[in-house]
C-alpha cells in the first residue's frame, strides 16, 4: 500500500529555483547550476530533520498541530537560532509572484508602522485557564449533557437511515457507542448478530425520566400561549444535541397535531408546529431523513390545505403557506436522493393539484408556493408556461362578476405571487428589451404588470450587482465569519470560540433574554454571521425573528421588509445582501445567511427545562399525547404515505 | 573478508553467547563503540580466564580466529576474556593487522587503546551488584557524541553497489521458497537487512544506487517500521550520516533477532552455498541472532514482538530476577478506629467491614515472596503527617467501590478551559485534592479541587510572631491573604512537559523543555531547587511512591535517578536508543520503568542500575506506562493507539488492546487492579476488564522459558466500555482512593 509512498518521500526535495532565489535575495548572484543542486539536497534533508523533531515537540505537547514554536524548539535542539518572531496565521501567508519565466512563493514581510501599532487599541486579554468538573460517566452509562458529545453523531444517524446494514456489521467503531457499559452481554450479542446480519436492527427508544419531562415541557411551551417560552423551546430543540432519542416522539407529535388542527381550522397552533419543524431541522446534531415520512405530509398539508383558518378573508395563512413552503424547499434540498426522490415527488404533487381546474384558490396559491420555493429551474420549466393560463383565471376573478370575497383575495395573492417569483426569473433568462406588449403577448393577462416588475427586478440586479462587488472583497476573505455582537465586545470571536467559557450557569442566561422573539438578539448573545453560497430561497429564513414578524404581522408580502428590518441592527453589508435576496427572489445565488446565537448553544438541555416552565402556567396544548409512550421504530419507510391530506 | 567455514561457523555461536551484550546496563553506549570492529560489546562481567584450561582454550580460540583473519573477533574475545593485548604473541597480533587489508584506518593499536579505555570507563556502573551497592553510579559520558566516523567506517566494505540488489533479491528468493514455519522467522532479516545494506551504499557515495534499492525495497518492509524508512530515506548522502541519531542507533546497537535453531541452520545453509558474503557479513556484524530452540515462531507471534528500533529485547535481557512484591506497609496504630467505628454504625453495617478490614490488616502483614527486602533501598522515614494520612488512605479504602464488569466506575472529567492548546501535562495529587497542570507557556499551576483554598506560608518575619506552642500552629503559619483556588508558578524558560506530586502533598516537580527539572514547595509556593543535568528537553518526571527519589528522563535518552537533596542524579539508566518519552517507578519504588521513542520499555533496578527488563512489542513511541497496584503487571499505551500488557516478574507481554485510534497518553488501573483506564488523544477514555485478560494468560513454563507467547485475541470482549469527550483529549487519568476515575484534559474547540 505504501509502495507508491515510499519512493516518494525519497525524492521531495526543494527545487532548485528556490535555492537561485535564496541565494539571490542574499546578494549571491549566478548560482552553478551543480551547486543549487547539491544546497537543495542538503536543506531539504536539514529541513526534514527538523521537521521530525518537531514532531517530537508536538507529541510531547499533546496536539496535533504542528505550530512554530515547535520548529524553534527543534532548531533549539540542533544548536540553530530559533526563527524569532514569526508569528503563523491560521493560513500560511505565503504570496505568489511570477514574472520573467520564474515563479516564486515568498512570505511578504510587510513594512509595520510602528505608530498604528502603538495606537491600535490592545486587543481583549485572552480568557485565564480554568477548569471545570463534569461527568463524563455515571457508573458506566454517559450522561446526556451539554458537556458531552451527543449520543449519536449525525454521521452515525445518516448513516443508519441510508446504509442501514452497514451499520449492523460487527465489531465496528460505532459500536463502541451503542454497546456503552453494556460490556458483559456483548459477546453474547456479538454471537446473536452473525444471525442477524441481513436484518435491520429494531432499536427501542426508550426514554429515560428526565427525557420524558422534557419531553412533555418542551411540547406544552411549543404549542402553549406563552411566546417567551416557545422561543425558549425552540431554541432548545434547534440546539441540544441530546435530542436523537426523542426524534420519532417529536415527529409523531407534529404529524398529529396537523391533522387535528387543519380540522379545526387552528392557523396558530399550526405556525407552531411548522416552527417546531424548522427548529429539528436546524439543529446540527439531528439527521431527519428517517421521520421524513411523517413530517412531509404535516408540512405539505400547512402548505395546500384548503383551509387552515376560521376566517380565510381575514387571517393571514398566506405566510403560513410561505413559511411551510420554504421548509419543503429545504428538507428537498437536504434530503432529496435518487432512491427517494422527494423533489420530484412533491414537484408532481404540486403541479397535479395546480393543473387540477376545480383546485380552490388557496391550494392553488400552497402549490404556486411551494414549487416556486423549489428554486428558479422549477418556475422557468413548470411555471412560466403556465402563466397565460393563470392570467386568464386570475382575470376572470378580479374583472368578472364578484363571486366572492375569499375567490377574489385568493387571485390577489396569487398574483402577487406569481409576480414575485416569475419576475426574478425573467429578469435572469429572458433578453432586453422589456415591451409591454411582447410581454402581454407572452404571458397573457399578467404580461404588463411583469413587464414592470421584471424592469424593477433588473434595476434592483444592477444595483446590487454593485453593492455585491463592493462588498465581496470583503465576503470572499480567507475567513469569511464576522461576528455581530451586540454588546459591542469587537468582532472576532469566532476564531478562538470562547464559548465554552461563557458556559452560563444557564437559568441566569435564560432569565435576560427578552420576552419577545421579535429582537433576536438578547445582550450578551452573539450571532455569527456566515455566508454560504446557496440559493436564495432559504434567505428569509435566515432569522427566526423575523419570520414571527412575519406571520404575526398580517401584510401579505412583508417579507422583504421583515428581513430588512431585522437585519437593520447589524451591519450594512448584511443588510444590503439580504435585502437584495428578498426583492429579487431567486434570481441569482445569493449568498446565505445563518445567524447562530453562541451561548445559548451550551445552555440548552435540561437546564432550560426547568428554568422553562414553572409548573403553574399549564399551558394545555389541544393534542393530549403521553409523554411516557414508548414506540419501536423501524426507520423510514421510503414508500410511506406522502401525499398530503 | 574471510570466507565462511564450517568451523568458524560453529564458533560463530560461541560467539554470540559471549559477546552477550550488556550494552543495556553498560550506561555508555559510546565508549563501546570505539573498537572499529564489534559495535557494542559493553564490559560482560566475567572473570578473567579463570583457570588455566580455559585460557588455554581461549589462547586457542584466538590462534584460530587470527589464522581467519577475523581481527574483530580477536579483538572483541580479547576484551571479554580479559586478555591484554601484549599477553598474547605479538608477531601474530601483527601479522594480523597486515593481513587485514579490509579493515579500516584505525589501527589495531588504536583499537586497543580504545578498548583498554573502554573497559576502565565501563568498570565502574557494571560492578557486580554483590560487590557494593554504589550509591553515585557514575555515568562515564553518556552525552559526548561518539566520533561518527569510528562508527561508521565500518561501512567502508567495498562490494559492487550493483550486485546489492541482486543480493537481497536473492535472499528474498530463498526465504519466499522455504517452508511457511521458516518463513516468517527468517523474514524478520529483512528489514534489518535492508537498511544495513541501504547504510553502506549511502555511506560509500552510491547514492542512485542507494536510491534504487531503497525504491526497490522499501515496500516490501513492514508496515510498522514506516517511521524510521521516512528518516532512512531522507537520508542519501554521506555527509547526512554523520549525526543522525537514528543512523547511530542502527550502529551502535546491533539489530536483536530471535530464530528458531532450525530456520537459522537453514539461512546460514542458504548463504554458505551461494558464498554470499555481502549478506553474512552483515548478519554477523550488524545482527544478533537469538538462536533458540524449539518451534519456529508463527507470523503473529513475531509481529507482536517486534516493532522497536533495534529488534526485540535478548531473551536473556529479560532473565533477572525481579522483586515485584509490594513492600510491607508499615503497622500503623489506628487510633481513631472508635470513631470509624461509630461512623460506621450509623450507616448501619458494621458487621460487614470489620473483617473486611482484618484481612487487609493480615495481607500486609505476610511478606510477599516476590518483595524486596524492605531495606532494600533506603526509604525515608514515615513523618507523623504522613501517617496521618496512610490512616485516611485506609479509611478512604474501607469505603471504596469493588469495580469489575459489572460495576463501572464513575469517571468525573476536569476540563481545562481556555488552555489554548497549551496543556502540556496534568497530575493529580493521589487523595485527589489537588491538580496540576504544566503548560506550553512555561508555568505550571495548581489548583485546589476541594473547598479548601490554597494558602502560603507567611513570611519569615510574621512567622516569628507565631506562638509556636500552640495547638493549631499550623493553621497559623499560614498566610490567610493569600488563599486563592489555583496557583501558578513561574520558573521555567520552556513548556513544561511533565510533572508530579510528592506523596506527601508538600512538593511539586516538574520537567521542561529548557532541560531543568524543578521541585517547588505546595507550601510557599516558590521554587526550591532546579536539578541540571540533563541537557536536553526533559520530557517527563515523577516521583517514587515513597517520595523522596524521583526519575526523570528525556530527550538525552539517559533516565536520571534523583533525590530530593541531592543537585546531582544518583543513578543514570542509559541504554534507550532514543527519547525517554515517560517514567514511572513501580509500586515498591526498587525499579523504574522508562518509555522510550525507540519503542522499547526499559525496567531498571534502582539498587544496582541494571536494566533488568528490556520489553519490545510497541510500533510506535511510548507515551504512557502503568502498573498495577501489586506490581504484577505493567500496562504501556504509544502513538500506534495499542495499550500492551505486561508481566514483570516473567517479562513477557501478555495482552493487546486494541481500540483506539491515536496516541494514548495516560493509563492507569483502578485501586484494587480490575480495571485499567486509559486515555487517548482520539478523546475518549476506554475501560478495560484486566482481571479477565490476565486471567486468559496462560502460561505454562515453556511459554515462560522462552517468551513466545499466544496473544489472545480478544480484546474487543475486554472493552467495558468507550466514553467520548467533546474535543477534548484525554491527558491523563486518576482513580481516587475511592475508585472514582478521575480524567482531565484541554478543551479543544
Amino acid at each position: 500500500m505504501a509502495e507508491e509512498r515510499r519512493p516518494k518521500q525519497c525524492t521531495v526535495v526543494l527545487p532548485t529555483e528556490s535555492m537561485k532565489a535564496m541565494a539571490e535575495s542574499i546578494g549571491v548572484g549566478q548560482l552553478q547550476e551543480e551547486s543549487c543542486a547539491a544546497l537543495s539536497e542538503e536543506v531539504s534533508y536539514r529541513i526534514k530533520e527538523i521537521a521530525q523533531d518537531a514532531l517530537k515537540f508536538m507529541h510531547h505537547g499533546k496536539r496535533r498541530k504542528l505550530t512554530t514554536s515547535d520548529i524553534d524548539h527543534a532548531l533549539k535542539l540542533k544548536n540553530v537560532e530559533p526563527l524569532y518572531g514569526f508569528q503563523s496565521q491560521e493560513f500560511i501567508p505565503f504570496r505568489f509572484a511570477s514574472g520573467g519565466g520564474r515563479e516564486l512563493h515568498f512570505y511578504e514581510e510587510k513594512e509595520v508602522d510602528l505608530s498604528d501599532i502603538i495606537n491600535t487599541p490592545l486587543p481583549r486579554v485572552p480568557l485565564d485557564v480554568s477548569l471545570k468538573a463534569h461527568w463524563l460517566s455515571i457508573e458506566g452509562v454517559q450522561p446526556a449533557i451539554p458537556e458531552n458529545p451527543p449520543p449519536a453523531p449525525k454521521e452515525q444517524q445518516k448513516a443508519e437511515s441510508t446504509e442501514p446494514l452497514k451499520v449492523v456489521k460487527p465489531g465496528q467503531e460505532e459500536e463502541g457507542s451503542i454497546q456503552k457499559g453494556q460490556g458483559a452481554i456483548s459477546a453474547e450479542a456479538k454471537g446473536k448478530k452473525e444471525g442477524l446480519m441481513r436484518m435491520k436492527p429494531r432499536s427501542t427508544h426508550e426514554l429515560s425520566v428526565e427525557q420524558q419531562l422534557y419531553y412533555k415541557e418542551i411540547t406544552e411551551a411549543c404549542v402553549g400561549s406563552c411566546e417567551a417560552k416557545r422561543a425558549e423551546a425552540l431554541q432548545s430543540i434547534a440546539t441540544d444535541p441530546g435530542l436523537y432519542q426523542m426524534l420519532p416522539r417529536f415527529s409523531t407529535f407534529i404529524s398529529e397535531g396537523v391533522r387535528v388542527n387543519v380540522v379545526q381550522n387552528n392557523l396558530a397552533l399550526l405556525i407552531y408546529l411548522m416552527r417546531m419543524v424548522k427548529a429539528l431541522m436546524d439543529n446540527p446534531t439531528l439527521y431527519l431523513e428517517k421521520y421524513l415520512h411523517e413530517l412531509i405530509p404535516a408540512v405539505v398539508t400547512c402548505i395546500v390545505s384548503k383551509q387552515l383558518c376560521l376566517r380565510p378573508d381575514v387571517d393571514n395563512h398566506w405566510a403560513l403557506r410561505d413559511f411551510a413552503a420554504r421548509l419543503m424547499a429545504q428538507s428537498c434540498k437536504t434530503f432529496s436522493t435518487t432512491t427517494n426522490n422527494i423533489q420530484s415527488r412533491i414537484t408532481k404533487t404540486f403541479t397535479k393539484s395546480w393543473l387540477d381546474e376545480k383546485t380552490q384558490w388557496t391550494t392553488r396559491y400552497g402549490c404556486i408556493a411551494g414549487l416556486s420555493e423549489l428554486g428558479p429551474d422549477v418556475i422557468k420549466t413548470l411555471i412560466l408556461p403556465r402563466l397565460t393560463v393563470e392570467g386568464a383565471r386570475i382575470k376572470a376573478v378580479s374583472e368578472g362578476p364578484v363571486v366572492s370575497n375569499i375567490d377574489k383575495i385568493g387571485a390577489d395573492h396569487v398574483q402577487s405571487l406569481l409576480l414575485k417569483h416569475c419576475a426574478s426569473v425573467i429578469a435572469k433568462t429572458r433578453p432586453l428589451p422589456d415591451n409591454m406588449e411582447q410581454y402581454r403577448a407572452d404571458y397573457g393577462y399578467l404580461g404588463p404588470t411583469l413587464c414592470s416588475h421584471v424592469v424593477k427586478a433588473r434595476a434592483q440586479a444592477a444595483l446590487q450587482a454593485q453593492q455585491v462587488n463592493r462588498t465581496t472583497l470583503t465576503i470572499t476573505q480567507p475567513r469569511p465569519t464576522l461576528t455581530v455582537s451586540q454588546s459591542g465586545i469587537g468582532g472576532s470571536g469566532g476564531s478562538r470560540s470562547p464559548s465554552i467559557i461563557k458556559v452560563p450557569s444557564s437559568l441566569t442566561l435564560m432569565s435576560t433574554r427578552p420576552g419577545t422573539p421579535t429582537q433576536p438578539s438578547p445582550p450578551a448573545t452573539k450571532y455569527i454571521v456566515m455566508a454560504t453560497s446557496a440559493g436564495a430561497s432559504s434567505t428569509q429564513q435566515v432569522l427566526d425573528g423575523s419570520l414571527v414578524i412575519t406571520l404575526s404581522s398580517s401584510s401579505g408580502s412583508s417579507v422583504t421588509s421583515t428581513v430588512a428590518s431585522a437585519t437593520s441592527t447589524l451591519q450594512p453589508l448584511v443588510k444590503l445582501e439580504s435585502r437584495g435576496a428578498g426583492g429579487l427572489g431567486g434570481s441569482r445565488p445569493l449568498q446565505k445567511y445563518i445567524v447562530v446565537s453562541l451561548p445559548t448553544s451550551a445552555s440548552s438541555s435540561l437546564e432550560s427545562k426547568s428554568g422553562m416552565l414553572p409548573p403553574s402556567s399549564s399551558s394545555t396544548s389541544p393534542i393530549s399525547l403521553e409523554a411516557g409512550m414508548k414506540m419501536d421504530h423501524t426507520g423510514y419507510v421510503p414508500n410511506g404515505t406522502l401525499l398530503p391530506i | 573478508m574471510a570466507a565462511v567455514q564450517d568451523g568458524q561457523l560453529n564458533l560463530e555461536v560461541e560467539k554470540d553467547i559471549k559477546t552477550e551484550i550488556t550494552n543495556d546496563g553498560s550506561g555508555n553506549i559510546n565508549a563501546n563503540s570505539s573498537s572499529p570492529g564489534s559495535t557494542s560489546s559493553g564490559g560482560k562481567s566475567k572473570s578473567p580466564a579463570g583457570s588455566g584450561e580455559d585460557q588455554q582454550t581461549l589462547l586457542a580460540v584466538l590462534q584460530f580466529l587470527k589464522r581467519n583473519k577475523l581481527t574483530e573477533s580477536v579483538d572483541i574475545l580479547r576484551r571479554e576474556a580479559g586478555l591484554s593485548a601484549d599477553a598474547d604473541d605479538s608477531p601474530v597480533s601483527e601479522s594480523a593487522g597486515a593481513g587485514s587489508g579490509g579493515v579500516p584506518s584505525v589501527g589495531a593499536d588504536g583499537g586497543d587503546a580504545n578498548s583498554l579505555l573502554s573497559r576502565v570507563s565501563i568498570a565502574t556502573p557494571v560492578a557486580p551488584p554483590a560487590t557494593a551497592p554504589p550509591k553515585v553510579v557514575a555515568a562515564s559520558g553518556g552525552e559526548d557524541q561518539p566520533d561518527v566516523n569510528v562508527v561508521l567506517s565500518a561501512y567502508s566494505q567495498q562490494g559492487d553497489p550493483v550486485l546489492y540488489p541482486l543480493y537481497y533479491n536473492g535472499l528474498k528468493k530463498f526465504i519466499e521458497s522455504v517452508l511457511d514455519c521458516h518463513r516468517a522467522e527468517l523474514s524478520q532479516v529483512f528489514y534489518p537487512l535492508f537498511v544495513h545494506m541501504y547504510l553502506e551504499l549511502v555511506y560509500n557515495n552510491h547514492e542512485n544506487e542507494a536510491k534504487q534499492f531503497f525504491e526497490k525495497f522499501s515496500g516490501d518492509q513492514e508496515c510498522y517500521y514506516e517511521e524510521d524508512l521516512r528518516i532512512l530515506s531522507s537520508m542519501s548522502k554521506k555527509e547526512h550520516m554523520k549525526g543522525n541519531e537514528t543512523m547511530l542507533d542502527f550502529r551502535t546497537s546491533k539489530f536483536v533477532l530471535r530464530i528458531s535453531r532450525d530456520s537459522y541452520q537453514l539461512l546460514k545453509r542458504h548463504l554458505q552455498e551461494r558464498q554470499n558474503n555481502q549478506i553474512w557479513n552483515i548478519i554477523q556484524e550488524h545482527l544478533y541472532i537469538d538462536i533458540f530452540d524449539g518451534m519456529p515462531r508463527s507470523k503473529s507471534q513475531i509481529d507482536a514482538m517486534s516493532g522497536s528500533l533495534a529488534g526485540e529485547g535478548k531473551r536473556d535481557a529479560n532473565k533477572a530476577k525481579v522483586f515485584y512484591g509490594l513492600l510491607k506497609e508499615p503497622e500503623i496504630e489506628v487510633p481513631l478506629d472508635d470513631e470509624d467505628e461509630e461512623a460506621e454504625n450509623e450507616e448501619g453495617k458494621p458487621k460487614k467491614k470489620k473483617p473486611k478490614k482484618d484481612s487487609m490488616g493480615s495481607k500486609s502483614k505476610k511478606q510477599d515472596p516476590n518483595a524486596p527486602q524492605q531495606t532494600r533501598i533506603p526509604l525515608p522515614e514515615l513523618k507523623d503527617s504522613d501517617k496521618l494520612d496512610k490512616i485516611m488512605n485506609m479509611k478512604e479504602a474501607t469505603k471504596k467501590i469493588r469495580l469489575g464488569p459489572d460495576n463501572l466506575p464513575s469517571i468525573c472529567f476536569y476540563s481545562f478551559l481556555n488552555a489554548y492548546q497549551g496543556l502540556t501535562a496534568v497530575d493529580f495529587t493521589d487523595d485527589s485534592s489537588l491538580i496540576a497542570g504544566g503548560f506550553a507557556d512555561s508555568t505550571v499551576r495548581v489548583w485546589s479541587v476541594t473547598p479548601k483554598k490554597l494558602r502560603r506560608v507567611k513570611s519569615a518575619a510574621d512567622l516569628s510572631n507565631i506562638d509556636k506552642e500552640s495547638d493549631d500552629v499550623l493553621e497559623r503559619i499560614m498566610d490567610e491573604k493569600t488563599a486563592s483556588e489555583s496557583k501558578i508558578l513561574y520558573g521555567h524558560s520552556g513548556p513544561v512537559y511533565g510533572i508530579s506530586f510528592s506523596p506527601d502533598r508538600n512538593y511539586l516537580l516538574s520537567s521542561s523543555e529548557d532541560g531543568t527539572v524543578r521541585l517547588w514547595s505546595l507550601q510557599t509556593f516558590t521554587c526550591l531547587v532546579g536539578y541540571k543535568g540533563h541537557n536536553y528537553p526533559v520530557w517527563d518526571t515523577q516521583f517514587s511512591p515513597y517520595g523522596y527519589y524521583f526519575i526523570s528522563g528525556g530527550h538525552d535518552r539517559v533516565a536520571r535517578l534523583w533525590a530530593t537533596d541531592h543537585y546531582q542524579p544518583l543513578r543514570m539508566f542509559a541504554g534507550h536508543l532514543a527519547d525517554i518519552t515517560c517514567t514511572l517507578f513501580h509500586p515498591n519504588s526498587n525499579y523504574v520503568a522508562t518509555g522510550s521513542a525507540d519503542r522499547t520499555i526499559r525496567l531498571w533496578d534502582v539498587l544496582t542500575g541494571n536494566c533488568v527488563r528490556i520489553l519490545t512489542g510497541h510500533k510506535g513511541p511510548i507515551h504512557s506506562l502503568a502498573f498495577s497496584p501489586n506490581g504484577k503487571f505493567m500496562a504501556s499505551g504509544a502513538t500506534d493507539g495499542r495499550v500492551l500488557l505486561w508481566d514483570v516478574g516473567h517479562g513477557l507481554m501478555v495482552g493487546e488492546l486494541k481500540g483506539h485510534t491515536d496516541t494514548i497518553y495516560a493509563l492507569k488501573f483502578s485501586r484494587d487492579g480490575e480495571i485499567l483506564a486509559s486515555g487517548s488523544m482520539d478523546n475518549t477514555v476506554k475501560l478495560w476488564d484486566t482481571l479477565k485478560a490476565f486471567d486468559d494468560v496462560e502460561l505454562d513454563d515453556f511459554t515462560a522459558a522462552t517468551g513466545h507467547i499466544h496473544l489472545p485475541e480478544n480484546s474487543q470482549e475486554l472493552l467495558l466500555g468507550t466514553y467520548m469527550t467533546k474535543s477534548t483529549p484525554v491527558i491523563h487519568l486518576h482513580f481516587t482512593r475511592r475508585n472514582l476515575l478521575l480524567a482531565a484534559g484541554a478543551y479543544n474547540p
